[in-house]
């Protein structure tokens, strides 16, 4: 990566969600809350899934949620701290070896499920 | 508001968000403080326009006809210099030497045309450099993959047309994007970012100039 001009950088910065964000990376499941505009009104819709992938750069930081649809599969790409982006929850933290879990997209039920990372001390520890 | 230019410096995109929430590319431009080196007037010259200079120059670097230029305006030397049409009527609002902001010229929503020379691409062929289809990988094609065909006829004309698109040089030539929109202003940083992509590497200089295909501002 190129260096990031301080300009660009602090302009970066300000786009940034003030409140902390939970974390998470791929592999862990989450319940993102999305503000809809439905006319003058705006109401909260729930993504819920799996994370495939985060694509990480400041303020330009996103992230695709996989999730099961009437048995079709739906991929949602995020900006973390885009607006419309309201709340993000970990359900599950998910023990996987890859960043890019695309592998999930020619799954199906049982073989698409994911084992559960317990404790990450100790993980962090040994590796 | 002046129907006006800056000269600038880019500096590179990034994204932000509006106020509505969506996602916007922006560049971000370095834009001016420019300094009035002269002022072309209808009758000495035969057009209006203001001579801008921006970015410093070393003194070393400037010959003895540019630097005569500069100390007559009475500034610094400076690296990039070029001359912005304005309305005859509003010569009387600038003087040489005088300095100029961004926030005095642009505003949050203005459309804008941004100038400035493109990326050096070298010497490139018919493919790249005007987007030719070439021809197919297989099939007994014997050596001629990314050619452009025929040049031209027979006996008639007997030559080949002038302007016939072939490889040579691409990019590193000015090129004009209309019709961006200003994003954000900030005046405490000389800052103005501009949706969309502008021409060049960064830190390429750029003239942007209010649009021309846009109505301009209630005039001054």
């Amino acid at each position: 990566m190129s260096n990031v001009h301080p300009m660009i950088d602090m302009i970066e910065k300000e786009q940034l969600k003030q409140e902390e964000l939970p974390s998470f990376r791929p592999g862990d499941s989450v319940r993102v809350h999305v503000r809809v505009k439905e006319g003058a009104r705006e109401r909260i819709q729930v993504f819920e899934g799996v994370v495939i992938r985060m694509r990480r750069g400041s303020s330009r930081t996103t992230f695709t949620v996989r999730k099961m649809s009437y048995g079709i599969g739906v991929e949602r790409i995020f900006p973390i701290h885009a607006p419309v982006v309201s709340k993000v929850e970990v359900t599950s933290r998910g023990k996987v070896r890859r960043s890019r879990i695309y592998y999930l997209r020619e799954r199906r039920g049982r073989a698409a499920r994911i084992k559960e990372r317990r404790d990450d001390r100790n993980r962090r520890k040994k590796g | 508001m002046q129907k006006l230019g800056i000269l600038g410096r880019k500096l590179g995109m990034t994204q932000i968000f509006d106020e509505e929430g969506r996602r916007i590319p922006v560049t971000v431009i370095e834009a001016g403080p420019n300094v009035v080196l002269d002022i072309r007037t209808p009758d000495r010259h035969g057009y209006a326009a203001l001579q801008l200079g921006f970015a410093d120059q070393k003194e070393h670097r400037v010959n003895k006809p540019d630097m005569g230029r500069f100390k007559k305006a009475g500034v610094t030397p400076k690296r990039y210099v070029k001359e912005i049409r304005i309305d005859p009527e509003a010569i009387e609002n600038f003087k040489v030497g005088q300095e100029l902001k961004v926030d005095e010229i642009f505003s949050k929503g203005d459309p804008v045309d941004v100038t400035g020379t493109s990326k050096g691409k070298g010497f490139q062929g018919v493919m790249k450099r005007y987007g030719f289809a070439g021809f197919r990988a297989t099939h007994g094609t014997h050596e001629y993959f990314r050619h452009g065909g025929s040049i031209g006829n027979r006996l008639t004309p007997g030559r080949v047309i002038k302007g016939k698109r072939m490889s040579g040089h691409m990019g590193s030539k000015r090129v004009t994007v209309q019709n961006l929109k200003v994003v954000d202003v900030r005046p405490e940083h000389n800052l103005l970012l501009v949706s969309g992509s502008v021409p060049g590497p960064k830190n390429g200089y750029v003239m942007i100039r209010f649009a021309v295909k846009k109505r301009f501002p209630e005039k001054f």
